[in-house]
């Protein structure tokens, strides 16, 4: 039983390979840009045709409906989508505690999507990712837009995720002493391939 | 009150017509002349060989002549229909989804209001057919190739918000749902306002033929309105069937967005 199991999965970019995460681990990556981070992730979430075979929590994603396995291991995108004009709108539910996780006022949900600025946007859309209630969160550059005290805030935030929910975490980041900070474990994208970081 | 046929001559006049036209696009260097002719020749050619082929069948009245000359309009529509896609689905599916919409739509109308309303006898009588057939296919075809051509160009240019809901666990159809609202009523708009103006501020072309050819104006109402209504459910079921295949060719069976189905077009 593990959070998140792959088995010589492969996208156009990366050879085949192995991988798994326990339930409330954090794996960070990194690698040049367009050595296929985003890829790697998209295909995880199944957004992509890839090979190999994928599992959270021991059941097999063709088990089951691409809807379902995309709730279960959630992607949260570099540049998030909005579609309606209302930020509530895009929530399932949002309280004034869920937004006060990430110190966003009250009313931010009736706020304007076109009026966000580039880090309440990155904020909202973690908030968004996380009331879905992933097994596996795969965040792609999650903390880019963010000053210095919402990045604290955000790693909290997903620390106490992984130890309150079990959640697994695959985390891409540019900054060497975030992923130093937030994870056990790095790996590295090098030439098609996934290495470790450090040992 | 007869019909006053037209001589040769006539035609030549409306052709100076057009021909002046071309003149003055060449003067202004409007860069539209070649196709304005090559069109107008097209328009000459094809109604002149519509006319003999009719002429043909109303002598030889076979229904299997009858169904391959329908067959053969419907393949020509099809074609059109993928010509005005700005992002077309590659292979089959680019004539495909067209053709099988006013397959659809225009085919069971037209059999609907040839069987059950008009009740020609035979019900295939090339009369009655081969019009309704066209009136039909010409305007499906409009709404078709709007309604599909909105669909992709948005779904190509709404990538990232499809996929923000698909990321977060949303179904294709519940993704695509605006897209194809927006793009089922792009392609009912013409139609709406075609019937809204009918009558006061257009004369539509069956009737006005009707008219002319002597038929009692208000009988030529009665069928111009008959049309209308066949035109507008036609054109409502076909755009529905192209957008509810063309949507769901945009998804694989993962619900992934697979906007590589797509090519754009140069036109």
């Amino acid at each position: 039983m593990s959070g998140l199991a792959l088995k010589q999965f492969g996208t156009p970019l990366l050879d085949p390979f192995d991988l798994s995460l326990a339930p409330g681990e954090c794996v960070t990556l990194s690698g040049p840009s367009g050595s296929g981070k985003s890829r790697l992730l998209r295909a995880i979430a199944d957004l992509d045709p890839h090979q190999g075979e994928a599992w959270c929590d021991g059941t097999r994603q063709q088990a089951l409906s691409a809807p379902v396995w995309r709730r279960r291991v959630a992607l949260l995108p570099a540049e998030s989508a909005w579609w309606s004009e209302r930020v509530g709108d895009h929530f399932e539910q949002l309280d004034a505690d869920t937004l006060d996780l990430l110190k966003l006022p009250a009313d931010a949900a009736d706020w304007q999507v076109t009026r966000l600025s580039s880090g309440e946007r990155q904020r909202l859309a973690l908030l968004r990712v996380l009331s879905i209630e992933p097994d596996v969160l795969l965040l792609d550059e999650p903390t880019a837009n963010l000053d210095h005290t919402n990045i604290e805030r955000v790693e909290t935030l997903i620390a106490r995720w992984r130890k309150e929910q079990g959640t697994a975490v695959f985390w891409v980041s540019h900054d060497p002493a975030q992923r130093q900070r937030v994870s056990e474990r790095s790996l590295r994208i090098e030439s098609r391939r996934l290495v470790s970081e450090w040992d | 009150m007869g019909l006053i046929s037209l001589t040769p001559w006539d035609l030549t006049l409306a052709a100076l017509l057009v021909l002046a036209l071309a003149m003055l696009s060449l003067k202004l260097s409007l860069g539209i002349g070649r196709r304005l002719l090559i069109a107008t020749l097209r328009t000459v050619v094809q109604l002149s060989l519509l006319g003999l082929v009719l002429k043909f069948l109303f002598v030889q009245s076979h229904p299997l002549l009858i169904a391959a000359l329908a067959l053969f309009m419907l393949m020509v529509a099809g074609y059109e229909v993928m010509a005005r896609q700005q992002r077309r689905f590659i292979g089959v599916w680019g004539m495909g989804v067209g053709t099988l919409s006013m397959f659809i739509s225009s085919f069971s109308v037209t059999l609907i209001a040839l069987t059950v309303i008009i009740q020609a006898q035979p019900w295939y009588s090339v009369q009655y057919t081969i019009p309704l057939l066209g009136m039909l296919l010409g305007n499906t075809m409009s709404g078709i190739a709007i309604a599909l051509d909105n669909l992709t160009l948005n779904a190509w240019q709404q990538q990232r918000e499809i996929e923000g809901r698909l990321m977060l666990g949303h179904t294709w159809e519940q993704a695509i749902r605006e897209i194809r609202r927006s793009a089922l009523r792009s392609g009912l708009i013409p139609i709406i306002n075609a019937m809204a103006a009918a009558g006061v501020v257009s004369l539509p072309g069956m009737m006005t033929g009707q008219i002319l050819a002597g038929s009692p104006p208000f009988e030529a109402a009665k069928y111009q309105i008959l049309i209308m209504l066949l035109i507008a459910s036609g054109t409502g079921f076909g755009a529905s069937a192209a957008v509810w295949i063309g949507s769901r060719r945009l998804f694989d069976e993962r619900e992934r967005l697979r906007l590589d189905r797509l090519k754009s077009s140069k036109r």
